[in-house]
């Protein structure tokens, strides 16, 4: 079994976070993992994006091909579709549906959209369900409880396991609002 | 052992801790910084006492590695790319002096220019130096592979290349960890004709480089990590040499496609580039596709090495792309293998550019410029390397170049020379001590009339927030080399300095003459950091 993911967003958005839980959750379970990040330049208000595979077999490249990929997990709708070509025919996208404009050429919102829409995808407003939760760094806890189920390979416990291993260097009271944010994008999707 | 999920700059940095080793020298540049950064964040490296606190540039942390590597002891010294151009006069010179402990020259290389302005490939240096090269397909190779370097260079008594590339830095994965070794002790070469570069002893120990190229090319030959691959049967028989990460990617593709013909990969992890198994490989095969991640050294080296009527295809044929990074695609194109995508390109998308960050200093200084520089009829800002490059996107579109650490200050000296008024210069604090100060020197000594401005802010912020190595020595560094005190300005980048920010500029274009204006404020990353820190600390107490 394999899972390739590609992990996207907008430069501080948090989606690094997400793959080192992933990681940490992929090691845990003795699964192969290969996991390209982005550095330097890039991180500033630009798009950023990981490339994640995680297989029970040997891992080759450290880049997915194209047509391939299982799971977009974005933190942005519009960086979601910046990745559609390397979306395999039965892959899923799951996005924040909050758009973040730092571009004056920002596509028309309603076309966005729509060309999601037509897209096999999982749509949340994180940042909305975050900030209820009064936890609004947690955005993106509540994007990979979103995709949890997704991911397959590892299971929701698993991912969840990890989420406290992740943060338990900051405490108790961080590690229980990150695993609420889980929770709610787990029984949210 | 246990296994740890590490970078591929992590993995050598570990690596280099297991191996011995008693200092890192290195400055930041993408995609290298990690390695240094985890020797620095080491528990185990401190309790060593390993060295590893940043260099000013690559050409001093080239020659602290020499110096530590001369008294007997193993130094690694780190760098993006170009910075083998800035070190590269000590280390090639380091191949006629030779090593003594173990140096070992660690090169990031970044095709496809992630970051960066070129994608020059390192193998050309060493093969240029005439000293080995190792170059990791994956993680776990380069946690071995320092080892390697080291005691090759111990044996060879030269420093050694360890070549990796953009994705394999940056890229994660299991690493299985081993037992480390003690460092070396003390024991300063005592050969002063070896190291004294006199005409008279560089010949002899040039001749002494060239009598051991061929034990350099015995060892490439013998290497485990240059091996052989046969996978599929039948057809026409392909035979595949893959560099280094480009392994992966051959991988990648002939295992995940059914193959009508039969394909015979050499691996090349450690150069030089082992001739007999070419010339095997070619013999035992109907043709020959080179995959090298960077510049076509390999299949340049090939083409040498075979009959001009042997077929051999890789990126000078246009087989693979002449330039950018490979990946699974252009690689499995190569082989007429190609991945269709399963949905169209998006409709709805725009680029996103790196962007400087809102509330960033490097912002007000380019406001005050921007509104200052519209009053002349010619004027010219030349850039340089850094956050503040970024400058030359929109909203700003200030600069006039960007060229190399610090080119800013030298361009706006020759086209002043040249009769350009006003020519201005932005520069960061950690790229004007890296290769700033000399020029500026040239200018005082010229009387040249440049406005330069230091855009302080107090760190090395591109690659992170690394410290920087003139923090508070900018207007003693900028007098002691001859601009007038007068005309060395300090201001506070804020909005609401603008009036006083801009007249500053104005007046400094006026003065005819070398002058600096210094707009300092902390990077907000890094300040952000610092109250994070400083949290943590009294929230422990």
């Amino acid at each position: 079994m394999k899972k390739d993911i590609i992990l996207c967003g907008v430069g501080g958005q948090g989606i690094l976070s997400i793959a080192t839980i992933i990681g940490e959750a992929a090691t845990e379970a003795g699964i192969n993992l290969k996991q390209a990040e982005v550095h330097g330049m890039s991180q500033r208000g630009g798009d950023v994006q990981s490339n994640l595979r995680l297989s029970d077999q040997p891992i080759w490249s450290d880049q997915i091909p194209t047509g391939k990929v299982d799971v977009i997990i974005s933190m942005e709708p519009m960086e979601a579709l910046r990745y559609v070509g390397y979306l395999a025919k039965d892959g899923v996208i799951v996005t924040s549906s909050k758009t973040f404009v730092n571009i004056p050429n920002y596509p028309v919102e309603q076309d966005l959209r729509e060309e999601l829409a037509a897209l096999p995808n999982v749509q949340l407003d994180i940042e909305e369900i975050a900030k209820d939760l009064g936890n609004p760094r947690g955005a993106n806890m509540v994007l990979l409880g979103m995709a949890a189920p997704y991911i397959g390979i590892l299971s929701v416990e698993q991912l969840r396991k990890a989420v406290s291993v992740v943060f338990a260097r900051k405490g108790e009271a961080v590690v229980e609002a990150n695993l609420k944010a889980f929770d709610r994008g787990v029984e949210c999707r | 052992m246990a296994k740890k999920l590490l970078l591929g700059d992590e993995a050598i940095a570990l690596g280099a801790i297991r191996a011995g080793l008693s200092g890192v020298y290195a400055y930041p540049g993408t995609p290298s910084t990690e390695i240094t950064e985890y020797i620095q964040n080491s528990k185990e490296a401190k309790e060593a006492g390993i060295r590893s606190r940043w260099c000013t540039n690559e050409k001093t942390a080239m020659e602290a590695a020499l110096g530590m590597s001369y008294c007997g002891k193993r130094a690694l010294v780190c760098m993006k790319h170009v910075g083998m151009n800035v070190c590269a006069d000590a280390f090639v010179n380091s191949a006629i002096t030779g090593a003594n402990g173990g140096l070992v020259v660690l090169a990031a290389d970044d095709p496809s220019m992630h970051s960066s302005q070129n994608e020059q490939d390192s193998r050309f240096y060493a093969k240029f130096a005439m000293v080995p090269t190792f170059e990791p397909s994956n993680q776990q190779e380069a946690f071995e592979m320092v080892k390697s370097a080291f005691e090759l260079s111990e044996q060879l008594k030269e420093p050694v290349v360890l070549r990796v590339v953009t994705r394999l830095a940056h890229s994660r994965a299991a690493v299985e960890d081993a037992p480390g070794i003690a460092q070396n002790s003390l024991d300063p070469a005592t050969e002063n004709a070896h190291w004294v570069l006199l005409p008279g002893n560089a010949r002899r120990n040039y001749l002494d480089l060239i009598s051991k190229q061929s034990a350099m090319a015995e060892a490439a030959g013998n290497s485990p990590y240059n091996c052989v691959t046969e996978i599929g049967e039948g057809g026409k028989k392909v035979g595949v040499i893959a560099c280094g990460i480009a392994y992966n990617y051959v991988r990648e593709v002939l295992d995940n496609n059914a193959l009508s013909d039969s394909y015979k990969i050499l691996k090349v992890s450690q150069y030089p580039l082992p001739e007999a198994k070419v010339r095997e490989l070619a013999a035992t095969c109907d043709e020959i596709l080179v995959v090298e991640d960077g510049q076509p050294v390999v299949e340049e080296d090939v083409l040498k090495y075979l009959d001009t009527a042997y077929p051999v295809k890789g990126r000078l044929t246009g087989d693979l792309p002449r330039t950018g990074e490979l990946n699974p695609d252009n690689v499995g194109a190569a082989f007429g293998f190609c991945n269709a995508p399963a949905y169209d390109k998006a409709k709805n998308l725009a680029g996103r550019p790196p962007q400087l960050c809102q509330g960033c200093g490097h912002r007000d200084v380019y406001a005050a410029l921007g509104e200052v520089i519209k009053e002349y009829e010619n004027p010219r800002v030349f850039g340089d390397i850094g956050c503040y490059t970024l400058g030359a996107l929109p909203p700003f579109k200030a600069l006039a170049s960007c060229v190399d650490m610090g080119a800013s200050i030298t361009m706006a000296k020759g086209a002043a020379d040249a009769g350009l008024w006003p020519s201005l210069a932005v520069i960061g604090d950690s790229t004007f001590t890296h290769s700033g100060m000399t020029g500026l020197l040239d200018a005082v000594n010229d009387g040249s009339n440049i406005t330069v401005i230091i855009s302080d802010n107090l760190t090395t912020g591109m690659t992170g927030g690394q410290d920087s190595a003139g923090t508070s020595k900018y207007e003693a560094i900028c007098t002691g080399l001859g601009v007038d005190p007068a005309h060395v300005r300090v201001v506070v980048p804020l909005p609401k300095n603008m009036p006083e920010i801009t007249q500053i500029i104005r007046d400094e274009i006026a003065y005819d003459g070398v002058s600096v204006i210094i707009p300092r404020r902390e990077c907000i990353q890094v300040a952000a950091r610092h109250a994070r820190e400083r949290k943590a600390a009294a929230d422990k107490q």
